[in-house]
């Protein structure tokens, strides 16, 4: 094992993190105060409820996975994209390195990026409205993980485009709408039943109605399916990464 | 073979590789690298019927064997898209080959990457570097992903054999072409590498860089260092190599030791200095391979420097009997770049 090359990896992805500080960081935290501000605090103060919960508690789970799944798609894909893009990939190629290492570094940084920028909206939606944790453990076992998988997703993403527009087709056209509609801003079980089936095939559904759980107790579909498909995804994302360096695809001529 | 009338100083050298199998190398006395004579040597690189077709049906390279010695520095020469950058990225795991296998210090680059990869330092043809990253940075990064603890002392060492120093907390963007350059070959040299790719390292780059690289290059050898370098350019190679590979359309034409190739190949040219203008040359002398300068001074014996004999005795004695003299004669080689034209004309 090569340690020292996931550790530069790591180092050089966590260092161009703290160079775009504001983009990386403040500017995810801005944005999503911002629905804070207007769905929790303005909208949902006229709100009732939902399964016992404030509206403006209700929608922090969905919130914090909104900006995880956005970020660690973006900080993945992007990482692993621009040395392909300017050509600095050769290094990489050429090192003594397996692909279980390359993506440990690329993955490992974009996942530790998203957890802490997930962290920091926690504690940022907690001057807006009043929430509680009911399985601390659970939240950040469902924290990590989906960083984990969606920075997976993310990078394959990033070895798949072959453009800048293709960089943001998938995050933009796929995952942002999967997770206004997966539930983020109001429970399943308000829509009509017809919908509730669709809406079972939406793979984030999942993501955040386990979060969920983790935090009231309460979700639209059981805790354990929502575990089982989390990891039914990564493990998908871990297969298409390994035929990637098995078979070279837009890496090796 | 029989040893070739030696100019300048050239021995030739028997070497004995393997079990079973020769190879002539020529050192050069005066340059010497006492240590390579009478040692023996052995191959670092071994490359066995390699091919590479790329995606698009194009064969780049058709199946090749090469095998280079450790510390020597080896040329790769040819054209613009002769496959020089494609065996080079083969050998270097940034392409896959299409068949055949290459050892690097006994270790096949494909099954065994790992052990393989480490050996080897890679300096690209084109200019790609980190853009926000300080130069200090950048190369400790490198040294890190080829596996090798974090060593100050050396990177210091290399940044300032490249004259980067005081350029190691600058921002890459900041920097020049030229100094970006000598970034990538820090890294390349970051790892401590046995083994060096330097691809076309020349091109486009300015005097100082051109002299710091050989000198770079020579130091690098003396310390047992194997240098590949590409080039299209055949006083690159002349000036810098031990053996030189001359490949064209994906093809390795031959290989030999830089000397016995310009010996084996090169012809010579007597040049004769005339007392008086000659109008045209004389009728006796017809059929002797000669040429007449414009001004008439200056008459030129084309021979082959390895055939039995030169003829030079016999056309000098001609020459007195037809009644001209001349005042002196200077003999010289014919450049790399005449038997490379005249290599790849036979070959066409
Ligand atoms: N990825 C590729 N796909 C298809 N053809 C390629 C690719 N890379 C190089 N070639 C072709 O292979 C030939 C050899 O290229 P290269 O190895 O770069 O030559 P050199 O380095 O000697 O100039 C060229 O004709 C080039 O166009
Ligand atoms: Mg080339």
């Amino acid at each position: 094992m090569n340690i020292y090359a996931i550790r530069s990896i790591y180092r050089f992805e966590m260092s161009r993190t703290f160079r775009t500080l504001l983009q990386s960081i403040v500017s995810p935290v801005i944005s999503t105060s911002l629905y804070f501000v207007v769905f929790g605090a303005a909208i949902g103060s006229h709100m009732n409820g939902i399964d016992g919960v404030s509206y403006g508690a209700f929608i922090v789970p969905g919130l914090i996975m909104l900006s995880l799944l956005t970020q660690s798609i973006s900080n993945a894909s992007f990482g692993i994209y621009f040395p392909k893009f300017v050509g600095t990939i050769y290094e990489i190629l050429s090192a003594p390195v397996s692909a279980f290492e390359i993506v440990a570094g690329y993955v490992g940084a974009a996942a530790t990026k998203s957890v802490a920028l997930g962290l920091i909206i926690l504690v940022t939606a907690r001057l807006f409205v009043a929430f509680h944790i009911e399985h601390p453990l659970w939240m950040l076992a469902f924290l990590v993980l989906t960083a984990v998988t969606f920075s997976l997703f993310g990078f394959i993403i990033g070895i798949w485009a072959d453009n800048f527009e293709k960089l943001q087709l998938v995050p933009l056209l796929i995952v942002t709408p999967l997770t206004f509609l997966g539930g983020s801003f109001y429970s399943i079980h308000m829509l009509s039943p017809f919908w509730q089936k669709v809406t079972l095939f939406n793979p984030v559904v999942y993501l955040i109605s386990g979060f969920r759980w983790s935090f009231y107790g309460v979700s639209d579909v059981s805790m354990t399916i929502s575990l089982g498909m989390t990891l039914v995804f990564l493990l998908i994302c871990l297969a298409v990464v390994w035929w990637i360096f098995r078979s070279g695809y837009r890496l090796k001529a | 073979m029989p040893a070739a009338p030696a100019p300048e100083g050239v021995a030739e050298v028997l070497v004995v590789v393997g079990a079973a199998t020769y190879h002539r190398r020529s050192v050069r006395k005066r340059t010497a690298f006492p240590m390579l004579e009478g040692v023996r040597v052995q191959p670092i690189i071994s490359i066995r019927q390699l091919s590479k077709t790329y995606a698009s049906g194009f064969q780049a390279l058709k199946p090749i064997d090469l095998t280079i010695n450790r510390g020597e520095i080896f040329a790769l020469l040819g054209p613009n898209g002769a496959g020089k950058t494609t065996l080079i990225s083969i050998i270097c795991g940034i392409v896959n080959p299409s068949s055949g296998s290459v050892l690097a210090d006994g270790h096949d680059v494909v099954r065994e990457y790992r052990a393989a990869r480490e050996k080897i330092g890679l300096v690209p043809q084109e200019l790609t570097t980190d853009a926000f990253e300080t130069v200090w940075n950048t190369v400790s990064f490198s040294r890190g992903l080829f596996g090798k603890s974090a060593n100050p002392a050396h990177v210091e060492k290399v940044l300032r054999d490249l004259a980067l120093w005081n350029k190691k907390d600058n921002k890459i963007i900041t920097l020049s072409g030229g100094m970006k350059r000598r970034v990538m070959i820090a890294k390349a040299l970051s790892h401590e590498p046995r083994i060096l790719f330097l691809d076309e390292p020349t091109a486009g780059v300015d005097v100082d860089l051109r002299r710091d690289m050989w000198v770079m290059v020579r130091a690098l050898r003396a310390t047992g260092v194997t240098v590949i370098l590409t080039t299209h350019y055949i006083d690159e190679a002349e000036e810098m190599a031990d053996r030189i590979g001359v490949i064209n359309k994906g093809e390795l034409i031959l290989v030999e030791g830089k000397t016995a190739l310009m010996e084996k190949l090169g012809r010579r040219q007597l040049t004769l200095q005339l007392q008086a203008p000659l109008v045209r040359i004389p009728e006796a002398m017809s059929g002797y391979p000669l040429e007449l300068s414009a001004d008439g001074l200056q008459l030129v014996y084309t021979y082959d420097a390895q055939g039995e004999s030169t003829g030079i005795d016999v056309l000098l004695r001609r020459l007195a009997e037809a009644g001209i003299d001349f005042k002196d004669l200077k003999t010289s080689q014919s450049s790399l770049e005449d038997i490379f034209v005249s290599l790849v004309r036979e070959r066409a």
